[in-house]
Formats: structure tokens, C-alpha cells, sequence
């Protein structure tokens, strides 16, 4: 096995801990930049994963019935200040399989690095996957994260996604996910980031209720602050009798940073229903006056709420 | 001569160019558990929240002493920090906060378990949960109560804390206000129920800005019900 201490760390360092990531019984792929380090399989997941030309390939199938009691990790990143990853990830759940995925994609030092994901998921009947993501970008903001995922989600499957990237710089952010659900499946699709500096954040989290029952929910959590960005798009398309969806984003702004939210639901079916709810501003007052009555300091108060939402 | 923990003397609020509070004094004593009546808008929660000193809510004039020492001056934090806290007629909810931290807030080395228990909460199922929307208006209400109990405050404005509580539980309700009471604090409670205005010790009716009558609990309900009113003949001010 090639050298893992980077990748411990840097996992130290956000606060896992590599013994779990990578113990001998949870499936990993770990790589730096386009060099795979590690690849390890275990009964019920098949992991592949080979250096293309300009980007890493790697291939995850959760075999037909397994319930995998481990986690799968994914550990992407770069451990130098400048360089490149580019991802591509196929990622498969076959029929009644079931498993949680963490994908840790630390860049403690990036100055000027860029990293691209590329993914496609999918789920097959009554598969069910909890898929978390959660970045570390160290403290330059000298970084651009493009992650792109592609995912379908099949008859009376569950495909719960968290993002999250809440510690550090986020430099440039440009999440865009789709989801499709079939008949009776469900999709929860939740972002957290806290953006600080010059840091800029667009999301875009799409989910196409396309099955009979379908249900989705697209939840974004964003704070902002000094002179950061924050552009977060939350759609969701009831195209199915009884598929039920809803929008839910809210963003704190401090500073001079700037926010948008735009919540975008449409149907195609009379009998489908989505809503949304945004709310975007400063630190709410009475939440502020809530904490200060117990005596907390203002600052003290709104970072606990931030810290909160961002939970 | 009792020592007079808060005094409050001539304060006048003005909101959206009305003066709620119109010359307003009020005094409470240290283990003081005084009850203050008063119809829908006459302004009390806008007393509570100006001496807790909530944004928007600076008086035009008046005093409000703490201890001897004026406060209107002070941040909200600031007045915290000097044992002052009011429990919300409407507590907020806050996302990402569970109401173990939320009840230790201000108060590390609180027993949150047993306050919890106090508002007739099982802290079990409690204690880990998020303080948000999850929440009933009632559970809200009690956790609201059980932060202000955790607090051992030195004054507590206790705003409605009965209100969306159920009938079988009020006498817990007024239990904790009694625990708070008895550790020396001066309680305003500001209520409707009659059941727990008529466990205080004193109690005032609030109209057009004024306190306009003050004694034994039992006598300023009788006027309140009455409809006797110095300044408004009951007009704005009876239950009716």
C-alpha cells in the first residue's frame, strides 16, 4: 500500500479518524490528484478505480442484496499547494442493496488547485444509499471545486445526499447535481457551506419527481461572510401523480458578503405538489435575543446560530 | 424597608409613534413573585421587553434600576450577564441547537437534565433533541421555562409561560416558577390565568401605558374582572 500518512493527516485534521476510514473491513478508494493510492474491496462492494490520461476513474457497485454494515469511503485530494483532480466516479446500487457512503475530499494546502468530480449514481429497485460529502479546502481559498453528479434513482429506492463544507475557505464552489426519482422513490438532498474571505458558492440541487409517489426534498444551509458570494438554485419538478416535493433553503449574510437564493418548482402533473421556502438575510433578531438573554455576547450568539444551521 | 431589587420609575416606550408605556412604575422585591394583568396590547410584553433590553425597544424616558444600578443604558448580553433573562411569549426556534446545549447556554454547569424534568419533560427524549420547529408550541413553551430555571436567575420576566401548556400541567408550570422564586429572584410573571396570577405574591393591572392598580393578587383580579380602571373606567382593560 502506498504512502497513506498524508491522507491520515488531513483526516486528522478535520476530525475523522483514519483508523475507521481506513479499516480493513470498509471498502475505499484513495486518491491524490491523478494517482491512485489505494483500492480496497471487501464482500459486497466491488471497487475499481485506474489513472486515466487526465483524470482518475473509479467504478463502485454495492452488490444486489448487500447491506453493508461499514461505511465506503472515498478519499480524493491533493496534499501540494497547486495542482489538478479531475474525477470520474460511477457509482451503482443494485437492487435491495444498502450502504452509506463518505467521500472525503481534503486539500489542506491548496493554493491554486482545482478539482473536478464527475459523477454518476445510480440506484436500482429499493436500493438505498446515504451519500456524504464533506470537503476541507485548507485557509487560502486559492482553490475551485466543480463536483457535477448525474443521479437516478430508482422504483422505491431512498438516495439521501449531505454536502458539507464548513470549515476553512471554500474558494470557488460549483456544486450542480440532478436527480431523477422513479415510482415511490425518494431523494433528500441537503448542502451546508459557510463561505468567509472572497469565497464564491454556487449551488445548483435539481430533483425531477418523475415516478408515481415520488418524494424529494433539496435543503441548502449557506452562511457568508466579508466579501463572499453565495448563488443557490433549488429546483424540483413534480412530473407524476402524487409526487410530493419541496424546497427548503435559508442563508445568513454577515459583512459585506452577498447572497441570492432563488427556489425554482414547477409541475406537469395536476395531481403533483411542490413548494419552497427561502429565507435569506441577516442572523435572525429574536434567535440573536434569545441566546443574548442567556448572556451571550452578540458575536457569540450569531456564530452559534450559524454554527447551528450549519450543522 | 424592603430593598427593592427592581424599580421601575416613569418609563414611557414609544412604538410606531404610540406610547405603549406612558409613564409606567413598577417595583419588585428579591423572592418576589409579582403577577402583572393586563388586556391584549396594553403593553406588557412591551415591559418585558424593555427592560430586557431587546432591539427597538429603548425608552423615551424613564429609569429602570437593577440593583441600584440603572440599566437602560446596557446592552441585552449586558443585562443578562447581571442575572436578568426573560422567557419569550413566543420562544424562538433555532436550527442546529439541541436543547441540552440550549438550557446550558449561559449556564454550563447546569443541571439541564433536571430542569428538564422539572417542566415535565423526560430528558431522555429531550435532551438531544434540536431546539426547532419540530417542537409543539407547549414543548417550546416548557423548554423555555426549564432555560430560565437553569439560569437561577436574579430576575426573571416570565411572559405568558403558561400559555399552549395543557390543564393538567399547569401546576407543574407554576411549580418551576416557584423553584425560581425561591432561590431569591425577583419573578415579573406576566399572565392570563388567573390559577397562576393568584399564586404571586403581589400582582398589578397594566393599562394605556400605567400601572393602575397594585396589591394582593386576589384583589387586583377582582378589580380587573370588575372592570374598575382609573383610567380607561374598564373600557380597554375588563375581561368583561
Amino acid at each position: 500500500m502506498a504512502d497513506l500518512a498524508p491522507l491520515r493527516d488531513a483526516l486528522r485534521a478535520v476530525g475523522a479518524d483514519p483508523s475507521l476510514v481506513l479499516s480493513p473491513e470498509a471498502a475505499h478508494v484513495v486518491a491524490y490528484g491523478h494517482h491512485v493510492v489505494s483500492v480496497q474491496s471487501v464482500p459486497g462492494v466491488i471497487v475499481l478505480a485506474e489513472r486515466e490520461r487526465d483524470a482518475i476513474r473509479a467504478e463502485v457497485t454495492v452488490v444486489a442484496g448487500a447491506r453493508l454494515a461499514q461505511p465506503v469511503h472515498l478519499c480524493f485530494g491533493l496534499f501540494e499547494p497547486r495542482g489538478i483532480q479531475n474525477v470520474r466516479l460511477a457509482l451503482v446500487m443494485e437492487r435491495d442493496a444498502r450502504a452509506t457512503f463518505w467521500s472525503h475530499c481534503l486539500f489542506p494546502l491548496a493554493e491554486q488547485a482545482r478539482h473536478a468530480m464527475d459523477a454518476t449514481i445510480r440506484l436500482d429497485e429499493r436500493a438505498e444509499l446515504v451519500y456524504n460529502e464533506a470537503h476541507y479546502h485548507g485557509l487560502s481559498g486559492g482553490i475551485e471545486v466543480l463536483p457535477v453528479a448525474r443521479v437516478s434513482v430508482g422504483r422505491r429506492a431512498r438516495y439521501r445526499a449531505d454536502f458539507s463544507l464548513v470549515s476553512g475557505r471554500v474558494g470557488r464552489l460549483e456544486i450542480d447535481y440532478t436527480v431523477e426519482v422513479a415510482e415511490d422513490g425518494v431523494a433528500e438532498l441537503t448542502s451546508r457551506v459557510h463561505g468567509r474571505g472572497e469565497d464564491r458558492i454556487a449551488i445548483r440541487e435539481a430533483v425531477h419527481l418523475n415516478g408515481v409517489r415520488a418524494r424529494g426534498l433539496v435543503k441548502s444551509r449557506v452562511a457568508v461572510e466579508d466579501e463572499a458570494s453565495a448563488e443557490v438554485v433549488g429546483a424540483t419538478f413534480g412530473n407524476a401523480a402524487e409526487s410530493r416535493g419541496h424546497v427548503d433553503c435559508l442563508e445568513i449574510v454577515r459583512g459585506n458578503a452577498k447572497a441570492s437564493a432563488v427556489p425554482e418548482v414547477r409541475v406537469t402533473h395536476p395531481l403533483a405538489k411542490v413548494t419552497h421556502e427561502a429565507a435569506i438575510g441577516s442572523v435572525d433578531q429574536k434567535q440573536l435575543e434569545t441566546l443574548m438573554a442567556r448572556g451571550l455576547s452578540p458575536e457569540d450568539a450569531a456564530d452559534r446560530i450559524i454554527l447551528g444551521m450549519l450543522r | 424597608m424592603v430593598n427593592m431589587l427592581v424599580d421601575i420609575r416613569g418609563l414611557r416606550v414609544i412604538l410606531a409613534d404610540r406610547p405603549v408605556l406612558d409613564g409606567l412604575s413598577l417595583e419588585i422585591a428579591a423572592g418576589e413573585l409579582h403577577a402583572l394583568l393586563g388586556a391584549n396590547g396594553s403593553g406588557k410584553t412591551t415591559l418585558a421587553c424593555t427592560v430586557m433590553g431587546c432591539a427597538g425597544y429603548a425608552p423615551a424616558a424613564g429609569e429602570i434600576v437593577f440593583d441600584g444600578e440603572r440599566i437602560e443604558q446596557l446592552a441585552l448580553h449586558e443585562r443578562a450577564r447581571r442575572g436578568i433573562t426573560l422567557a419569550w411569549q413566543e420562544p424562538a426556534r433555532i436550527e442546529g441547537l439541541r436543547i441540552g446545549e440550549f438550557i446550558r447556554t449561559g449556564a454550563p454547569a447546569a443541571d439541564a437534565e433536571a430542569a428538564l424534568a422539572a417542566v415535565g419533560l423526560d430528558p431522555g427524549a429531550y435532551l438531544q433533541r434540536m431546539l426547532d420547529r419540530t417542537l409543539s408550541g407547549g414543548e417550546r413553551k416548557r423548554i423555555e421555562l426549564a432555560g430560565a430555571l437553569a439560569l437561577a436567575p436574579r430576575f426573571a420576566i416570565l411572559d405568558e409561560p403558561a400559555a399552549g401548556i395543557d390543564l393538567l400541567s399547569i401546576d407543574e408550570i407554576v411549580s418551576v416558577i416557584e423553584a425560581i422564586r425561591a432561590k431569591g429572584a425577583a419573578v415579573l410573571l406576566i399572565t392570563h390565568e388567573e390559577a397562576i396570577a393568584g399564586r404571586a405574591q403581589s400582582a398589578s393591572q397594566l393599562c394605556g401605558g400605567r400601572i393602575v392598580c397594585r396589591g394582593a393578587p386576589r384583589e387586583v383580579i377582582a378589580n380587573y374582572k370588575a372592570r374598575r380602571c382609573a383610567r380607561c373606567d374598564g373600557a380597554t382593560c375588563g375581561y368583561g
